[in-house]
């Protein structure tokens, strides 16, 4: 369908971007790859007043090291997620859910920093942002800060982003197979392209025959990624087998609240936030 | 000018075209889009239409104020259903399945009321599309509303609501068959009084959405008195008469043109409102006007498919032989009657004996209406419904009886050395060998090893189960004998036309009236006529769609193309053989008995090398200069076809699923069929339809379903949640073929459009079901979506009612009022 009339700003740098947005009226939507905005403001579900494209900002794509993180531009677009070296050594876990993000042409325009700033409880990289504890760095009229996975996903398709805000990049940490980090994401849906029902992004790190870290993010378990924390504390010091990260898994969907929609019901996504979450640590763990 | 001079004297017959092959004709077009798809058409001068539509499904309309859009920018005009309330009559019906049906009538736009949510309020005609949709906002309705009816089986109740309060049920008729009374069979109520054995079972058909790929478009251009109407159907000549009668534009004042269409499914077999609304609004002001719908548009408003609850009784005794069938039908017509929707049950009530030769046999439905979206012809239409219930129905038997499904099955099959065999439906199946089939099919499938994996994982409690399914189906194909319809009350008949138009430079036109949308007449009729003529399937041009060119037809649906519209188009070609073969005795100065007519060419028999082909024969008859006496200087031919019976394609389908217990999802493994389609055309065509036919008939199994919520909104608005499988999501598909030839058909052929979709439903749930069986699972409701599946194995029943909110993905982008409403941004929160 046709989108309702809307002014159009493509900016190409980011104090041009703010100036834009600052200018752009009331209700301004930020364009990075488009995956999500375009489709809603054809649907006539979003009918923004200004829509800034960033696409021609500079300085806003690709990934670099910075000590124990790697730092990764928000326009950086999942097909250059998914070959680029630092994160093939480094962030395997966004690698393996950027993989089931969609389809190959949306993964070419579609872009993380578009995907988290989205925030949609069923996309799968804001679980992995969440499970990872990123750091948001955030540019506003007054300057940049930044803002804590915990803070930024604030409710259903919100974020800590606030009006005349644009998020720059995400740093994460690495994880390194050589430091005894497996990771695993696991993804339940109906069919090969689609939203997750429920997922689950896991990172583990061993020492020994021992679990002495674990990261769990869920993805749609409740209007925001939500951390599995039980079952990260579970986790900690217990021997690696089939039957303690089973028990751990157990009490994966503590605390949730999950959505009842045409996919599941919320006693069925807690279920399978267990069941997937055994998988994912499994996985993780090479049991 | 010759266009044989290369000729070798001795040209040897060229291979047959029949059963080749051939990579289709029209491919390369239809899949780059280098055509003319409705919407690509642009006149001079042309307006855009855009219609409101309702967002609630039930409602006196009280006051439509189109002011503000009016007066929007580029507005030509608003019209609403007061506007149009004296020309634009009723959605035709036409089949009127009993004398005392009851039909509420269908405005195209709505003037009183609204009975399912996306029915059209008003229509914008705009100089641009844009400024058309734009308007469409503005315009401002008040509606009383009213409780909507939803369910079938709360409609029936005595004290129900009713979807048309000056109706008195909301049950619109009550059709029978019953075999004994038609003196075809033995007494039902005996047969289930003496049976040893009665199984009986609720199946639900949910309703499904026919998605064709190219979304509906109509454009009309008036000249003068007369008007050009482009639309996306599958029925431009059915739709011609129909318009004519419903606008009262005379027919010789219709030309109605399908261009290529980009698929249909039953779902283009239609009048629609948004035709009537076109051809209404350029008639008012003389201009010509287009119309497309969105994707969104298209899911809610154009007519949805199946949508039954069958309550099914089987009688056999103790050692499986089957003594009588019981159908009880309750088919959701929805808020109105369209162009067959009465008659889809009605299609299915012969097929529901399947194979099986049950002594006695019964059907009963009931139409009932539903503050819905009507239902139609989708693929199959009436026969998957039929096909489901008996291949279901059988293997509870055989559960019942402890018997294997099979066994089940081959007892009670017609055997090949029976056929033809008059079921006790009435219908003379042709021909077929139902144990060669099913003997293909389970080399195919590699059974035993699959059985004996399917006994290894359960004895080890395997997480992951297995089940293996089956269908041996047979459906009634190429519609229809004429007065088979007649005595069915419907208002057409069944035979179809074609001709052949011999060029001047020996090129051959054929003319057909079986409109394509997406099959692949061009190249198979092309194949055809290259036989019948010995001329080069390059040399033939197949023409379709318009009724000024393609004056008679009626059309695509119910596998009819290739075995009534493909013999027609033989029959025109011996007719230009027979013609030709009078021109040829007299340029080769012979006997026309003399001759012999062999690879294109007319020689006289026993002298080899003198001969005039058929080509040549073209060229001689544009000159004339040398014609036979008293002989019309032309060897063009038409003909027309009514088959004497239908066609019973069958074969054999066997499904092997995997069910993760845990999880509930459901993956096929394996996937193995045999049909016997009759006398094969074109094999690649063939595979491409049965390709198509499962996946579709697999999604019915596992994916789709159009949900309604409680409100009557529609929250499978869109395909993130009208879930359709890609290539991705099936498996690898192993095919065979039998061949027995159909009996009375010139070409042999069955009929292949329906034949995947209608056998691989009821296998895929056999299967799944065979996989879970032993946990105490009976029955899952279709879609098998993993939570009915993992509901059905932990909680028992049949997995019950999906929540009907749609998904939150996409920002909710489930459209659950019309097109063109506007939620304010903000309300999605968040920045993005």
């Amino acid at each position: 369908m046709i989108p309702a009339p809307f002014a159009y700003a493509r900016p190409t740098t980011i104090d041009e971007a703010l100036q834009a947005i600052a200018d752009g009226g009331d209700d301004v939507k930020i364009l990075a790859g488009g995956q999500s905005l375009i489709p809603v403001m054809r649907l006539r579900l979003a009918a923004p007043e200004t829509v800034v494209d960033l696409t021609r900002v500079e300085g806003l794509r690709g990934v670099r090291e910075e000590g124990d993180h790697l730092v990764i531009g928000a326009m950086t677009t999942h097909a250059a997620v998914l070959t680029d070296p630092l994160l093939a050594q480094y962030g395997q876990l966004l690698v393996q859910a950027t993989e089931t993000v969609a389809d190959r042409q949306v993964r070419r325009r579609g872009t993380f920093g578009g995907a988290l700033a989205h925030a949609d409880p069923a996309g799968d990289l804001p679980a992995v942002a969440l499970a990872l504890d990123a750091e948001f760095v955030i540019a506003g009229p007054a300057g940049r800060r930044t803002v804590p996975a915990a803070e930024f996903f604030i409710d259903y398709l919100t974020t800590a982003l606030d009006e005349g805000e644009i998020l720059v990049e995400i740093r994460i940490p690495k994880l390194a197979a050589d430091q005894g980090w497996g990771v695993r994401y696991e993804k339940f849906n109906r069919v090969a392209q689609a939203w997750s029902i429920v997922a689950v992004a896991a990172a583990v790190r061993r020492e020994g025959g021992r679990i002495v870290e674990a990261r769990i993010g869920l993805t749609n378990m409740g209007p925001t990624p939500l951390r599995a924390s039980a079952t990260e504390a579970a986790l900690v010091g217990v021997d690696v087998s089939l039957q303690t990260v089973t028990a751990a898994a157990a009490q994966a969907a503590d605390g949730t609240s999950p959505s009842n929609d045409l996919n599941a019901q919320a006693d069925y996504r807690q279920h399978l936030a267990q069941v997937l979450t055994r998988r994912a640590l499994a996985a993780a763990v090479g049991l | 000018m010759t266009v044989t001079e290369d000729r070798p004297a001795e040209s040897p017959a060229p291979a047959k075209q029949v059963g080749q092959a051939r990579r289709r004709k029209e491919d390369a077009r239809l899949i780059t889009g280098k055509t003319t798809w409705t919407d690509n058409m642009v006149l001079p001068g042309m307006l855009h239409m855009a219609v409101v539509r309702s967002p609630v499904s039930h409602a006196k309309l009280v006051n439509v104020d189109v002011t503000a859009a009016a007066a929007a920018p580029n507005v030509v005009a608003v019209f609403t259903g007061r506007d149009f309330a004296e020309e634009q009559g009723s959605i035709p019906c036409a089949w009127p399945v009993t004398p005392d049906m009851v039909n509420p009538g269908h405005p195209s736009v709505a003037v009183d009321e609204v009975n399912h949510v996306g029915e059209a309020v008003a229509v914008i005609v705009a100089r641009s599309k844009r400024a058309a949709q734009d308007a469409v906002e503005l315009v401002d309705v008040d509606y009383d509303v009213l409780p909507p009816v939803l369910d079938m089986e709360e409609a029936i109740a005595a004290d129900a609501a009713l979807t048309h309060d000056h109706l008195e049920s909301n049950t619109s008729f009550h059709f029978v068959f019953d075999g004994g009374e038609n003196g075809v069979a033995e007494d039902t109520a005996q047969a289930f009084a003496d049976a040893e054995v009665v199984v009986s079972r609720r199946f639900v058909q949910q309703r499904l959405i026919p998605a064709f790929m190219e979304p509906r478009a109509v454009v009309v251009q008036p000249q003068g008195d007369n008007y050009t109407l482009w639309s996306s159907t599958q029925i431009p000549h059915i739709l011609r008469v129909m318009l004519a009668m419903v606008t009262g534009v005379p027919e010789h004042k219709l030309r109605v043109i399908a261009p290529d269409v980009g698929g249909g499914f039953g779902g283009k077999l239609q009048v629609t409102p948004e035709e009537v609304l076109t051809l209404l609004v350029a008639r008012r002001l003389g201009k010509p006007v287009k119309w497309t719908e969105t994707r969104s548009e298209s899911l809610m408003t154009a007519h949805h498919g199946r949508d039954q609850i069958q309550y099914i009784d089987i009688a056999s005794d103790r050692e499986g032989n089957v003594k009588g069938l019981r159908a009880r039908i309750l088919a959701d017509m929805g808020a109105y009657l369209r162009l067959v929707s009465p008659g889809v049950p009605v299609l299915g009530a012969f097929m529901f004996g399947g194979i099986y030769k049950f002594p006695a046999y019964r059907f009963e439905a009931d139409g009932i209406f539903t503050n819905k979206v009507p239902t139609d012809a989708y693929r199959g239409a009436g026969r998957p419904e039929a096909t489901f219930a008996v291949e279901r129905i059988m293997d509870e038997l055989a559960v019942e009886l402890g018997m294997d499904p099979l066994e089940l099955r081959r007892k009670n099959w017609i055997k090949a050395e029976e056929f033809p065999f008059t079921t006790s439906a009435g219908m003379t199946y042709d021909s077929g060998d139902y144990e060669a089939a099913t003997q293909q099919a389970l080399e195919l499938l590699g059974y035993d090893e699959l059985r004996a994996e399917q006994q290894r994982r359960r004895e080890s409690n395997d997480p992951v189960q297995l089940g293996i399914g089956f269908s041996t189906f047979t459906e009634m194909c190429g519609l229809a004998p004429s007065r088979v319809l007649g005595s069915l009350s419907y208002g057409a008949g069944g035979w179809e036309h074609a001709s052949i138009r011999m060029l001047p430079t020996g090129k051959v036109e054929v003319v057909t009236g079986s409109t394509p949308h997406g099959q692949g007449h061009e190249t198979a009729w092309s194949q055809i006529v290259a036989d019948e003529l010995g001329v080069p399937f390059e040399d033939v041009e197949v023409l379709h769609g318009d009724t000024a060119i393609s004056s008679r037809g009626m059309d695509t649906y119910g596998s009819r193309s290739l075995v009534v519209g493909g013999v027609a188009v033989v029959n025109a070609a011996v007719k230009v053989v027979a013609k030709a073969r009078t021109v040829a005795a007299h340029l080769l100065e012979a006997s026309e008995d003399d001759l012999e007519f062999r690879g294109g060419t007319f020689s006289v028999k026993g002298t080899p090398g003198s001969g005039v082909s058929i080509q040549e024969i073209a060229l001689a008859t544009f000159a004339s200069h040398n014609f036979p006496e008293g002989v019309e200087p032309s060897i063009d031919a038409d003909a027309t076809y009514d088959p004497e019976n239908f066609s019973f394609p069958h074969g054999t389908h066997i499904c092997a699923i995997e069910v993760d217990t845990e999880t509930g999802f459901v993956k096929i493994r394996k996937y193995a069929c045999v049909d016997d389609i009759g006398t094969i055309v074109n094999p690649l065509i063939v595979e491409g339809q049965v390709h198509g036919g499962l996946a579709q008939g697999i999604a019915q199994a596992l994916y789709e379903e159009a949900v309604y919520d409680a409100d009557g909104n529609l929250t499978t608005g869109s395909f993130v949640d009208y879930l359709i499988p890609s290539a991705a999501d099936l498996p690898h598909f192993d095919t065979g073929n039998t061949v027995h030839a159909a009996p009375g058909n010139p070409i042999g052929a069955k009929g292949v459009g329906e034949a995947g979709c209608i056998a691989s439903t009821p296998a895929v749930v056999n299967a799944a079901l065979d996989a879970v069986r032993h946990l105490g699972v009976s029955d899952i409701r279709m879609p098998l979506t993993p939570e009915r599946v993992w509901r059905a194995i932990n909680q028992g029943g049949d997995g019950g009612d999906r929540a009907t909110a749609g998904t939150n993905a996409y920002g909710g982008a489930s459209t659950e009022t019309s097109s063109g409403v506007s939620t304010d941004a903000s309300s999605l929160g968040g920045d993005r």
